[in-house]
Order: C-alpha cells, then structure tokens, then sequence
C-alpha cells in the first residue's frame, strides 16, 4: 500500500536531517570525547548566516542556482571562524579536566551564542525559501514532494562518506583514528594531537553549520532553533553510539522511520516516539548500537 | 557545617524584616538547593544526571494531585508526599539507571525525563497539560496563615526542611556509603575487591538523590502555586546541574550556596539585562569553570585553609 | 505698610493666588496622585515567541504609552497619561518557565513597585499569575493569552482580560467553514500539541460535529512546538484529501508549515483554516500569506480591523513607526491599557481623588470602553472578561511591498454568536448546541 511508501519516504527524508545534525556531535566526541552542547547554536549560525547571506545575493541579483554554493559556503565561514576560536580560547584549557566540566564549558558557550546571535541577527525570523522553492516538486505515490529535501538527503550521505572517506583514506585520516584509539601513546609517537583536536572540532563544527544552513530554507529561523535541534542530535548520536558514524546513520534512520511511522499511524505518539527509542536502546545496549565500551582504567 | 548553621539561624530572625520578594526568591532558592544537593550526592560519585527535574516535576505533580484528589492542604504532609514521589520513582529508575556510568547515565536520565515530559504533556486531561495545575494555599499544622504572612510562612517552611535536609546529607556523606561512593569514582574495580558493593551504594546514593529531588519539587510547587510539565524539560535539569557547579560538590553546602547566587544573579540578569540574560549567565559559568572548577565553596574553603594552614588539622575534610 | 501699597497687595495676592491656581489647572493632578504610574509590561522577548507576537507587543505599549503621556491619544482617551498621571513602563521577558515568571511578578510588584501589570501571551502563564496578582493585590490585565480557564475555573479580584479568549477563533472559523461550505463532508486538523493547539481543535471539530453530526473527521496531527518539520504530516494530509484542514498553528511554526506545504500544493487541495494568520503579516524576508486559506486574525485585525478614530491613529503611527499595519497583539496591550486608563479614571471620577485599588477593580468590572481597534465590553466572568466579534475570509493576494493581504467572501460573527453566554462554560455551551446563541 501507499501508505508504506510515504512512512518510507517521509522517514528517509527525516532521517538525512537527523544524520547530517548530529554528525558533526557524534564526530566531535569520537576524536575529542567532547560532548559539545553548543552543536545546537552551531547549527542555528550556521542558519542564520546561510539565510541572510543568500537573501544578500539574491537581493544582489546573483542566480538562485547558485544559492546553494552560498549556503556552503556560510557554512565552511562559521565553521572556520568559530571553530577553531573556540576550540583554541576554551577547550583547550580543560581537556585534562573531568568530563562534566567540559560539558558544562560547552553548556555555557551555547547560552552565550544564543544572546550573540540574538544581537547579531535580532530576533527578527528569516524565511529565504528560494533555493527551496526552485527545486519544484515531485511526484511520488500519487503525493507532490518537494525535491529540495532529496537535495537534503544527498548532502547528508556526501557528508557522511567525506569524513568517513577521510578518516580511512587519507594520512591525516589516520592520524585522526589513532588519536581517538589512545591519545596519549599518539603523542608519543609525535603526532601533533592538538593540531587533530583543533582540525577535529573545526570539522565538527562545519557540519553543524552545514546541517543549519542547508535547512534554513526549508524552515522559519527564529531564536531558539538551537535548544530543539541539540537534543534531536543527542539522542541520535547516542543511539547509534557516540563517536560512530555508521551508528549515527543507522540512528538517524531508526528514529527517522520510526517518527515517519507514528505520524502515519499513531499521531498521539509522535512526541514519545525518539525519547522512548533512546531509553529502550540505552538499556539494552548501554553504548549505543555501534559504540565502543569505554576501557575502565584501574 | 556550624557557622553555616548559626548564618541560616540568623537569616530565620532577620526574615521578617525582609522584602517579600527576598524572602520568595530564597525561598525557591532553597528549594532548588535541594534538587542540587541530591545531585551533588550523585556528583561525588562521578556520576551526572542530566535529568533530575523529573523527580523535581514528581515532586510537584504529587502536591498537585494529592490537594486535587485527596483534598490535603497540610504543608509537611505534602512536602512528605514529594519526598516519597521522588524516592519511589528513583528506587524503580535507579535498578535500570545504576548499571550505567558517566556520559551514558547522563544521557539515560536525560531520556527518561523527557519521557515524563512527554506524559504530563499528552495526558492533558489529567494533568492539565502545558495549562498546568494550580496548587491553592497550604495549611501549617492545620492554621491556614493570613496573606500578610504566608510568605513568610513558606520560607520558614522551606529554611526548616532544608536544614534538616542538609545536616542528613551532611551525615551521609561522612558515613561509609557517602566514602565509598567516592571511592567508587577513583576506582570501581578497587572497591569491589574490598567487598563493598559498588551497584549498591549507587543504588542507594540515587534513591536518595531522587527523593530530595522530589522534595525540592513539592516545596518549590507549593510556593510557586502552579505546576507544569517543563519542569521536567531538560534545560530545568541543565540548570540544577550549572548550579551544582556553580556552587561545588566539595561540601555538602555547596548547593546552598550555588542556589542563592544563581536566583540573585539570575535575577538581576532579568533586571538589568533583560535582552541578554542568557549572555550575562553564560559568560558567569565560563569563569567559573575556567578559573574556579571548585565552585563558589572552594573559594570559601580557601580561605578557611588559608587561615588554618598554620595549624595541623587531622580532622577529614569530607 | 501705607494704605495705597496694602491696597495693592490684594489684587497683587489675587493675581498671584490665581496663577496658582491656573498651574495647578493645567497640569490636572488629582489630590492623592503619585508621581507617576509604573506599568509593568510583560511578553516575549527572547525565543520564538518573541518575533510575532512578543515584540510587536512591546512595540505596541511603547507607542501607546508614550502617546498617553504627550496627550496625543484621540478622544475619549484624551486626558494626559492615566487621570493626568504621567505613565512609566517597565518591560519584561516572558520567556523561562512558571515559577521564573512567578518570581518575575512578585519582583514587579515588590522589588520595582509597579502600580499595574499588563500582557502576557502564554496560555501557561495567566493561569499561574492570576492567584499570585489577587494575594499581591496588584490590577492585573493580562492582553493575549487564549486559554478559556482562567476565568471559567476561577474567580479573581483584580485580574481582568481585555480580549476574548481562544473560542471566538475556533468557534467562528467553524461556523465560517459551515457558511462557505454548507455541504462538507471531511475536516483534518493539525494543531502543535500542547493547550492551545488541543483545545483549538476541540472547540473546532466540537462546533462543526455538533451542527452537522455527519461530518467526518478524517485526521488529527500533532506536531510538537517548534518542531520546525512538517513534511511527514504534509504527506499525510495530502493523501487523506480532507474537504477542510484546521490549523491554530502560530508564529515560527506557522511560517515553516506555509512554507514547507505551499509548493507541495496543499493549498489547493484543500481549503486550509489558520486561526492566527495574521501573524504572516508581520513584515520578514521571505514571509507571505499562501492564497486560497481562511485567515483569522483573532478578532477583528489585520485587514478587517474597524475603522474608528483610535483604530485610525493607533494604526497609522505604529505603520509610521515599524513599516506595517498592526497585527492582533499591539492592539490587544494597547486595549489593556485603554481599559486600565478607563476604570481608573471611572473611578477617579466617582470619589474625586486618587482612587484605591479596590475601587479601580470595581469601576473596571463590567466596563465598556472603546479599545484601539473597536470597542470592548467586559461581560464574561463576573465582568473580568472581554467578548468581542470577529471575522475571516478568504485570502485573495497578498502584496509583499505594504504587507498587506486582500480578502473575498469576508464574513464577521457578532459577540452573541461566538462568545458564550455569561456564566456558562465554552465546552458546555458547544456541547448543548450554543442555547442563547444569536447568529445571523
């Protein structure tokens, strides 16, 4: 039946947004076993700058076809700029403290984004819906779909095998992974691991942006898209496992479908649906689907 | 542990002097602060729970119904039942939640609360949804205070609860349940092999964490007088937690102190910069975290250790 | 002193007796007056409340307030500031949970010594205020907020609301669908889940079952607040091809369904029914209001605000001032304000001289005054709560350049038709199909 079709559809579609907003979470922990609670402000610039930067060109007259390069490219800006400030001026300092420290660190980060933001772009909402209208629809099932979240989806699986691609094709790709195996013999063996962790949180940071920038167009932006997007990303991240790519994809889609389902066939249930499914595999597998048990050091 | 006493004996005596307002912000700053001590009993352990405002919500939706459905109007009565909210629904989490450890029993308490959050909203007709439900005036051992007093009669309330709550944790935290969980976050593997339990006295920490969440709840309900479900949204359990740092988890009075700080900071943020609340708040917690990681206690103990580094003390500082 | 200067002295004492006098004339400060009259004003300032409905609020007191205080408001609020009375505001965040904006009040009350408080936008907070306004003993007017509890399961002294609640919305733009579409067959809903959204629905599908019992209701979603994704529920809809869609979706949420649905072609599909559409109308990059729907704008706003002197002014300098004609919620705190003027000067001029607190309450009891956008009559809840009419229509276009939407086939309910009878419950007064219902 149709019905099957659109849950499949609907669900896919969720869960590219899903996977490319907690990618750059699940990544940033895996390298730098930071749990970065300003993912969510990072996303919500990278939103913010993508939609007035592209109401900017196209006020200018510039092709809405080239629209989505400025999307990409108001990602790579707030990635690059706040990225590896923020790593440096904050993080850096409290590495070797302990865990809740660094999220709290990151915790306050995120409340002081959020008023930066609202002094920047006040709190005025941004609907730039060009690049999303141009793609038109599509047919399917006897359903019109917007084609733009396809785009969406595309995005999200070239995301994915980029730094998948990375971490296992490249040199600096390996340095990566043999930071995240033991930090400490990887500094012994003279890899330059503040160097990977500045590189790591500045990777993790573009994708936010990235995720908040190629969604702009399909949402309102207003104030506080940050506080609903973080923990979206929490609960995907950790039930594909903190620090695992594959896990956050297969997370994404496992919420993705199940939400999709629940919209189709039991409305009441959709609030319920992504805390419950955290909860249950939590507890069955307390590391998430694909996460690795942490070493107890006696 | 007895100058803080003698300082909260002589807040009692001065309160009535006080503006209301005052004495309504302390008010909810002590009850908070018992949110947070059971937090930094679960703090001294290693672990962090970034979903206590469900037994704070417990708490408060057990007022809440207790006054709808039983009619009870008695504060302590009241109170009592948000204690047994709390440690009733912490001793049924707790047998899932104990086996987990650091960001994973962060992350499962945060997905329980959500659960709550989701309940108390979709089940609307009972719990009055995101409306709420209104908690009408207690009664103190069955005198119902005029308007003029109530105030005053809350704070006396939550002050008097508090420093029964406090003084126990006090004694828990020195006795072997309170080391051993200290113990427990250095090495659990070592403790085990000296044939205490480690799940067990987690257990029993977060029972005890529970219900003093589920008493700040019913206290903070009832000064409040309404009740809604973003109590047990995770920013109110993010908030316990910045407290929990805020004020340390050195000392048991750490909560206490962070609580206060946090309203009266909190509230001259709102005043003076309501535009940027957040900013002011943020930008407060960045300095502490960078340059006090102990809390606002560590400063005070600094300054105790300062004072007494001439003289050798074999007392343990817990 | 000789006889000539003394009988100078006395005209001299006039003239100078009488100047007195005429200063004290010109600057009318009734005996017992304070310096000034402190107003707090409560709504969204931060979070996605703020950009529709929370600042425009705030806008809309400043301007009012600083109106009042020049003497520039139209007749019959002519007089300068309240009863001559210079008016300061102190602006607020609505934004935090409960017992953040509990404390907010208190510290309004106690710590800045407000004389009044007006606003508030969310359906959680009025509930929660209206007991703490009664024990501070502090006039209370709460502008926006829709839920129809606060003066159906209770009764307050100095709590007062200026606009009618959520049902003249649901409830009129039910009876608006039934004129349009006599022969409806199938209705769907999709509402954010949480008061609002929940009793919207239940006064709207309610309404329709209850007039025409054979209707079916094809689908109801619930969505999430700010949840800033619509495309399962879209799909949905457009596979279930409801006659009618109703929707209470505001602000933010608003804006992204309109735009997620528009080019999957939702809109012509279905007839779809916005109960707060006329928040698309604040201006934005971006922002437009999708034609073919029924737009509501919680009363008369936006396009069919009636023209009055008030309504006139109070429209053209808020357009002077920000660009765009106002929508619902700078009316409605400049309503509260007008009123709160009103019953202090009723009062003032019953006693003669500043009147107390209890007898403003009394005087604003049961008042009818003429708000910025029409006039208000507080018949509900012992005299506590406004009822007003309302309208929809059809939207025709909309022009992005003035933000400004055409209408068609414009239909308005007048007050006996959409607000219940005095003393009666909304839920039970739909339930009895409407008894003392006076509909044309």
């Amino acid at each position: 039946m149709e019905r099957l079709v659109y849950i499949a559809v609907d669900g896919v579609i969720f869960a590219s947004w899903l996977f490319l907003v907690s990618l750059g979470l699940t990544f940033i922990y895996g390298v730098l076993r930071v749990l970065n609670v300003a993912h969510g402000s990072l996303y919500a610039l990278g939103a913010y700058m993508g939609s007035s930067l592209v109401l900017l060109f196209l006020r200018a007259g510039y092709p809405t076809a080239l629209s989505y390069l400025v999307l990409l490219g108001a990602a790579l800006l707030i990635g690059l700029a706040v990225g590896p400030f923020l790593e440096r001026v904050f993080l850096r300092r409290i590495y070797l403290k302990e865990e809740v420290l660094v999220l709290l660190l990151t915790f306050a980060i995120s409340l002081m984004l959020e008023d930066v933001i609202k002094l920047v772009w006040g709190v005025e909402p941004y609907l730039v819906n060009a690049p999303y209208l141009a793609l038109g629809q599509v047919k399917v099932a006897g359903v019109a779909y917007a084609v733009y979240p396809f785009l969406l989806t595309g995005i999200a699986v070239a995301a994915g095998t980029l730094v998948w691609a990375t971490m296992a094709r490249t040199r600096f790709g390996r340095l990566v992974v043999s930071v995240i195996e033991d930090r400490e013999i990887s500094a012994a063996s003279g890899v330059n691991v503040p160097l990977v962790f500045t590189f790591a949180f500045t990777l993790g940071a573009i994708l936010a942006a990235l995720g908040g920038a190629f969604t702009a167009p399909m949402i309102s932006v207003v104030p506080g898209v940050a506080v609903e997007v973080i923990v979206l990303a929490f609960a995907v991240a950790a039930i594909g496992g903190l620090g695992s790519i594959e896990g956050a994809a297969i997370g994404a889609l496992l919420v993705g479908l199940l939400r999709a389902a629940a919209v189709h066939l039991a409305p009441e249930l959709d609030l319920l649906a992504i805390y419950a499914v955290m909860a249950l595999v939590l507890l069955v597998r307390p590391y998430g689907l694909f996460g690795r048990a942490e070493v107890r050091r006696i | 542990m007895l100058p803080a006493l003698a300082g909260l004996l002589l807040l009692a005596v001065v309160a009535p002097a006080l503006p209301g307002w005052t004495i309504f912000l302390l008010s909810m700053a002590f009850a908070k602060a018992l949110v947070v001590l059971g937090l930094v009993l679960l703090l001294r352990g290693g672990l962090v729970s970034f979903g206590h405002g469900m037994y704070y919500a417990a708490g408060a939706y057990a007022v809440g119904f207790a006054m709808k459905l039983l009619g009870i109007r008695e504060a302590l009565l009241l109170s009592a039942m948000g204690l047994a909210a709390g440690a009733l629904l912490a001793s049924v989490l707790g047998l899932l939640l104990a086996r987990h450890r650091g960001l994973f029993f962060a992350m499962l308490n945060l997905a329980f609360s959500m659960i709550l959050y989701a309940i108390l909203l979709k089940f609307y007709w009972v719990t009055g949804g995101t409306d709420g439900m209104g908690v009408r005036q207690a009664t103190f051992a069955g005198l119902l205070p005029s308007v003029a007093f109530l105030r005053l009669a809350y704070f006396y309330l939550t002050l008097g609860i508090a420093v029964v709550a406090f003084s126990l944790a006090h004694r828990v935290a020195g006795s072997p349940t309170g080391y051993l969980i200290r113990a427990a976050r250095d090495n659990e593997v070592r403790v085990a092999y000296m044939g205490a339990s480690v799940p067990q006295t987690i257990y029993r920490t977060y029972v005890l964490s529970g219900a003093l969440g589920g008493l700040g709840g019913s206290l903070s309900a009832l000064n409040v007088g309404h009740i809604v479900p973003e109590l047990s949204y995770w920013t109110q359990s993010g908030e316990f937690v910045f407290v929990a740092l805020l004020g340390g988890y050195g000392h048991v009075l750490g909560p206490l102190a962070g609580s206060i700080v946090f309203e009266l900071v909190r509230n001259y943020a709102y005043k003076f910069s309501p535009y940027t609340w957040q900013l002011s708040l943020g930008a407060i917690l960045l300095v502490i975290i960078l340059f006090l990681p102990g809390g606002l206690w560590s400063l005070f103990e600094r300054a105790v250790r300062w004072r007494t580094r001439w003289a050798f003390s074999s007392r343990p500082r817990i | 002193m000789s006889r000539r200067s003394s009988a100078l002295m006395i005209p001299l004492l006039l003239a100078v007796a009488g100047s007195l006098l005429a200063v004290d004339q010109t600057s009318a400060q009734p005996p017992g007056a304070p310096k000034e009259l402190k107003i707090g004003v409560v709504s969204f300032l931060s979070g996605p409340g703020a950009p529709h409905s929370g600042i425009p609020t705030r806008q809309g007191a400043e301007l009012l307030i600083e109106a009042l205080n020049a003497g520039q408001v139209p007749p019959p609020h002519d007089k300068r500031g309240i009863g001559g009375v210079p008016i300061k505001a102190v602006y607020t965040d609505e934004a935090g949970p409960v017992d953040r904006q509990v404390t907010e009040f208190r510290r309004l009350v106690l710590d800045e010594k407000v004389n009044l408080v007006v606003g508030y936008i969310s359906s959680a907070n009025c509930p929660a205020i209206a007991p703490v306004a009664d024990e501070l003993r502090i006039l209370t007017v709460f502008s926006i907020c829709g839920t129809q509890r606060v003066f159906e399961d209770a009764e307050y002294k100095y709590v007062f609301r200026t606009r009618a609640h959520q049902i003249i919305d649901a409830l009129g733009i039910a009876r608006y669908v039934l004129a349009v579409k006599p022969d409806l067959k199938t209705i769907a809903g999709i509402n954010q889940d949480y008061a609002w959204g929940r009793d919207s629905w239940a006064t709207f599908s309610d309404t329709i079952l209850q007039v025409k019992p054979d209707v079916r209701v094809v689908d109801a979603l619930w969505p999430k607040l700010f949840a800033g994704d619509y495309s399962a529920e879209i799909t949905k809809l457009l596979a279930a091809k409801p006659a009618v869609i109703f929707s209470s979706l505001w602000g933010g949420d608003l804006e992204t369904f309109v735009a997620q649905a528009t080019p999957r072609g939702l809109f012509d599909q279905s007839l779809v029914v916005f109960t707060v559409a006329d928040n698309l109308l604040v201006p934005g990059p971006g922002r437009f209001v999708p034609t073919r729907t029924v737009f509501g704008a919680r009363g008369l706003y936006g396009p069919l605000t009636p023209d009055t002197p008030l309504s006139r002014w109070f429209g053209g300098e808020f357009r002077k001032r920000h660009g765009y004609f106002p929508i619902h919620d700078p009316f409605n705190v400049a309503a509260s304000i007008l009123g709160a003027k009103a019953a202090f000067e009723k009062a003032l001029a019953a006693t003669g001289r500043w009147p107390t607190v209890e007898e403003v309450v009394k005087a604003f009891a049961h008042l009818e005054y003429e708000g910025a956008a029409g006039p208000i009559k507080m018949t509900l809840g012992k005299g506590h709560q406004a009822v007003e009419p309302v309208g929809f229509g059809i939207v025709k276009s909309f022009d992005p350049a003035t933000h400004e939407v055409t209408l068609e086939q414009v239909k308005t309910f007048r007050v006996e038709c959409v607000n219940p009878p005095a003393g009666v419950k909304s839920v039970d007064w739909i339930r009895q199909g409407f008894p003392g219902a006076v509909c044309p």
